[in-house]
């Protein structure tokens, strides 16, 4: 289970969170949604403990991410798959090397053979052929390179996703393809889930529960039924932009 | 009292206390980086054969340029000196004066300088561009330390790497240098290796090395503690690679006079 207690984090003068709690719990999904720069990403990066809060506690299955030292928080983050809104793929190294990366068990990681399995089975899992495995990152097109972003992070069984603005700068024929692949990934690995997206439409679609991120603070958080009838005025705000950015992409094509 | 925004600008205590801040967090990130380091090198499985693949793209990618500028320094020190003598000295010493000249000056500071531009530019834009990316955060992100993977591997490689191409620099600028000599000079194949003799001690080389081994760091280490460091888009690569060999480059000339007054003053 994943817990955010009060937390608060500022960057010099700009409140990005202020006091925030937050729960996920175990084998669900969770779709936080917000405008962009509320936050999103720097919430998602204080779970993996890659930003640390300046007030307030981070658990993940017990821990607290900000008072772990070098190995222990290495170990856990093997627990956490981490998707990065442009891949973070890394452009040295081909997409082997990139899925094989994220083999967390080092014995398993040196034995080739596992690792080729490993990376074929990952491919096979986001819906890519083979033959990807030796392309350079830079030869992918930009869905593809969400996906291998997808495998690398899967590669070592983790416990839980967390998905950085998963279907970004994709056209909505590629974004309702990943969105699917969360959904069945969910389904079929079982892990425990945060999405971070501002499109409401593939949140709800994947989502068991959302939460909106609104001004450094949790503004609402419920399944999808209850955020619909929310009358807090920003949420609405929020859903009826999106509502409003789907009929015109509707209408156009 | 308020200031006029004049007065602000031109206040000197504000400018000295937001340097000192500055400075003093580059210091304190600089040592956390560094014992980093050091704490990265039991893991030798995961960087050994990166800092092997590593010296190979350092190696023999700056050899032909360290070739080239040590041998163009080793001929015009001949050509200068031949310039100079004018019958006063005997011609023998005109050996001593380019070898000496050439292993404890020209071939390590020629050659860092040379690296500091070429490796020190390459790893901070590397690494600079992986830390905007998000390629740092993502190896993090599996576990995996940035140290091992990444700086480690080319600190490591360049220490290795650049002692090598000083004492090739050394070699090829005192051959250059005795070829030049003889057409400029008209010096004799006994009078110039005399000459080299009669001058070299054995710790002169020793003394090349150290500088090699002292600027090897300074050329791999400030560019990774830099383009680490990065922040700030395109923009911010551009600015950490021109900061990296800038930065490189006058700790390379800090420390050859520090190193001449430590190991050779008296």
């Amino acid at each position: 289970m994943i817990e955010l207690k009060h937390v608060s984090k500022r960057f010099l003068e700009n409140v990005v969170l202020d006091d925030v709690s937050l729960e996920v719990r175990r084998g669900e999904t969770l779709a936080l949604l917000g405008p962009s720069g509320v936050g999103k990403s720097v919430l998602l990066k204080h779970i993996i403990g890659l930003i640390r809060p300046d007030s307030g506690e981070v658990i993940v299955d017990g821990l607290n991410v900000a008072q772990l030292g070098r190995k222990e928080l290495s170990q856990l983050r093997t627990r956490i798959g981490y998707v990065f809104q442009n891949g973070a793929l890394f452009d040295s190294m081909d997409v082997f090397e990139n899925i094989r990366l994220g083999i967390t068990d080092e014995t398993s990681y040196r034995d080739l053979k596992f690792s080729y399995h490993r990376v074929q089975e990952c491919l096979k899992l986001v819906n890519l052929q083979p033959e990807v495995a030796k392309k350079m990152p830079a030869e992918l097109s930009g869905g593809m390179r969400k996906r291998v972003g997808i495998a690398r992070a899967i590669a070592g069984k983790p416990t839980y996703l967390l998905y950085d603005e998963p279907t970004s700068g994709l056209d909505p024929v590629n974004s309702d393809v990943i969105d699917g692949l969360i959904e069945r990934l969910q389904q079929e690995l079982g892990v425990t889930s945060v999405v971070v997206s501002h499109d409401v439409r593939g949140s709800f679609k994947v989502a068991d529960r959302i939460a909106l991120l609104w001004q450094a603070k949790i503004r609402a958080a419920g399944t999808a039924e209850e955020i619909v009838a929310s009358n807090d005025p920003a949420v609405q705000q929020f859903l009826e932009r999106d509502l409003e950015m789907t009929m015109l992409q509707g209408g156009k094509s | 009292m308020r200031l006029s925004s004049f007065e602000r600008a031109i206040d000197v205590r504000r400018y000295a206390g937001r340097w000192s801040l500055h400075a003093a967090g580059h210091a304190g990130r600089f040592f956390f980086l560094v014992v980093d380091m050091f704490r990265g090198l039991p893991e030798w499985r995961t960087y050994l054969p990166r800092t092997a693949e590593q010296a190979n793209l350092i190696g023999y990618g700056s050899l032909f340029i360290v070739i080239l500028i040590s041998g163009f320094a080793g001929g015009v020190t001949a050509l200068q000196t031949g310039y100079q003598f004018t019958g006063a000295y005997p011609l023998y010493i005109a050996g001593g004066l380019i070898a000496e000249t050439v292993i404890l000056e020209l071939g390590p500071v020629m050659t860092g300088l040379i690296l500091a531009g070429r490796i020190g530019a390459r790893y901070a834009a590397e690494l600079g561009t992986m830390r905007v990316t998000e390629q740092i955060d993502a190896l993090e992100s599996l576990g995996r330390s940035p140290m091992t993977h990444l700086l480690l591997p080319r600190c490591l490689a360049g220490i290795l790497v650049i002692p090598a191409l000083v004492m090739i620099s050394n070699a090829t600028g005192f051959l250059v240098g005795w070829f030049a000599a003889k057409q400029s000079l008209g010096i004799t194949n006994a009078e110039f290796t005399y000459g080299a003799r009669y001058f070299f001690r054995s710790f002169d080389l020793w003394y090349s090395g150290i500088k090699a081994v002292c600027f090897a760091i300074a050329v791999t280490v400030i560019p990774c503690y830099i383009g680490f460091n990065t922040k700030q888009g395109a923009e911010g690569v551009g600015r950490a690679t021109t900061q990296a060999v800038v930065a490189a480059s006058v700790t390379i000339l800090l420390l050859d006079v520090v190193l001449a007054q430590v190991l050779l003053g008296k």
